[in-house]
């Protein structure tokens, strides 16, 4: 089950997304097929056509730096970081 | 008098303004999250409000509300180019709504439509083939603003006639719902060099009088210009302003020959000439203009207006309204003769348009 921590900017647009959830996943592409299928249309939000994620959308599996398809291990952790981006 | 709302796009989300008699004004906002929002419209048939948004974390998505504003949803299901297309969206720039059409423009340049009250999208046009097309997904060749189409403009009584304005390129007609289309920019003046005969020009805003269908003006990066056939053709009515650049444009609801813009510095910095804030309204079509600049601040104003930041009402007596680029709005009641700042400390204003509310 991984553990999976969201950004703050993600809740908003989303009711009742917490911040935090346990995902039973594969990889990190399978958290973002589980969080389509409870919240609809929050894949567009994490994710660019391809599916690739978003250029300032981070993914960190057990503090180390992921991507779409990294794999998961049974008790990962996974931080979605909004990037520090903008003004 | 119907209730009057202001719908302001920001670059920190949505606000409106909302009046019962043009004298006291309500803010209420943000909405959106504070995403940059670049555009807001109303669609008076379904009361609905949408919202044309784009995050830089989370990316570009169509906001609506159904109850004005009291609660939001959003969507960009559709709104994507094919992942082998080569073509990406870095934003949401403009919407139109007409005969329960929406539609929506994008940058790279291409328009999607949705048929259900902005629930779900699929690509209408990419205007490929059209003069240019071969080179502006190029980002070199993009102007400043990345906009792709900015802006686009529904017939009021055809649903399958629209005209649509690629940034830095020129205006395109399409009179079969977007199977075709032809560039509307004869007569039009270009300071530069173009690799082709209809397009390569740099069409900032487009407006229609609501009373002759004809009659149209646009505000040009060099030149305003006046079309007495629909756009078919142009010519320019630069001569009396203080300068032949600008963004914003609104024409007067009743009167076919009466026409306002705001003349900005044509250089980098792109705000009212030597800090005084002013309008300028033309009576006879461009003939002549008479700056009106009375309740608008004449020192130190160096505030700039964006393409969808001035918006006029449809009263006996009409309203003109303009929001800034270091926002604050400001209205007239009297058809411009006089002005009153009705809002400050707004985050820097895309977009201003009006809903009357019965």
């Amino acid at each position: 089950m991984a553990d999976v921590r969201l950004p703050s900017t993600l809740a908003p647009l989303f009711p009742g997304l917490p911040r935090q959830l346990d995902v039973q996943a594969a990889t990190v592409s399978d958290v973002i097929d589980h969080l389509e299928r409870e919240w609809p249309g929050i894949r567009d939000r994490l994710c660019e056509p391809g599916p690739t994620l978003r250029r300032h959308i981070h993914v960190y599996v057990n503090s180390e730096r992921a991507k779409i398809d990294t794999p998961l291990a049974k008790q990962s952790r996974v931080d979605v970081i909004a990037a520090i981006s903008g003004g | 008098m119907p209730r009057t709302l202001l719908l302001i796009g920001t670059r920190k989300g949505a606000f409106f303004l909302e009046t019962n008699d043009r004298k006291t004004w309500e803010l209420r906002g943000p909405f959106c999250e504070g995403w940059p929002v670049y555009h807001v419209i109303h669609d008076p048939k379904s009361g609905a409000v949408y919202a044309a948004a784009a995050s830089e974390w989370h990316g570009q998505a169509v906001w609506r509300s159904t109850d004005l504003g009291e609660s939001w949803t959003h969507s960009s299901e559709g709104i994507a180019y094919d992942a082998d297309s080569g073509r990406e969206i870095s934003k949401v720039s403009t919407l139109a709504v007409g005969d329960g059409r929406l539609l929506v423009g994008v940058e790279a340049p291409g328009i999607f439509e949705s048929r259900d009250e902005g629930q779900t999208w699929s690509l209408l046009s990419t205007l490929a083939g059209e003069p240019g097309s071969d080179k502006w997904d190029d980002p070199s060749n993009q102007p400043p603003g990345h906009l792709g189409i900015s802006a686009l403009m529904f017939d009021r009584d055809d649903a399958d006639r629209f005209w649509a304005i690629v940034q830095g390129v020129g205006l395109f007609e399409t009179t079969d719902y977007a199977q075709s289309w032809t560039p509307r920019n004869r007569g039009l003046r270009a300071d530069w060099p173009r690799e082709h005969e209809e397009v390569g020009f740099c069409v900032h805003k487009l407006v229609r009088s609501p009373v002759d269908d004809n009659r149209m003006y646009q505000q040009n990066h060099v030149g305003m210009h006046r079309s007495d056939d629909a756009g078919q053709t142009w010519t320019e009515i630069t001569e009396g302003l203080p300068t032949e650049f600008g963004f914003a444009a609104a024409t007067h609801p009743q009167d076919r020959d009466a026409f306002y813009v705001i003349p900005l510095d044509p250089g980098h910095g792109r705000t009212m000439p030597e800090g005084h804030a002013a309008v300028w309204r033309t009576r006879d079509a461009g003939s002549s203009w008479q700056r009106l600049d009375s309740g608008l601040p004449q020192r130190d104003a160096h505030v700039g207006v964006l393409r969808e930041a001035m918006a006029v009402d449809s009263e006996d007596v009409p309203g003109l309204y303009f929001g800034t680029s270091t926002g604050q709005v400001f209205a007239s009641t009297d058809e411009g003769d006089t002005w009153a700042q009705i809002a400050d400390y707004l985050p820097p204003i895309s977009s201003i348009e009006v809903a009357a509310i019965e």
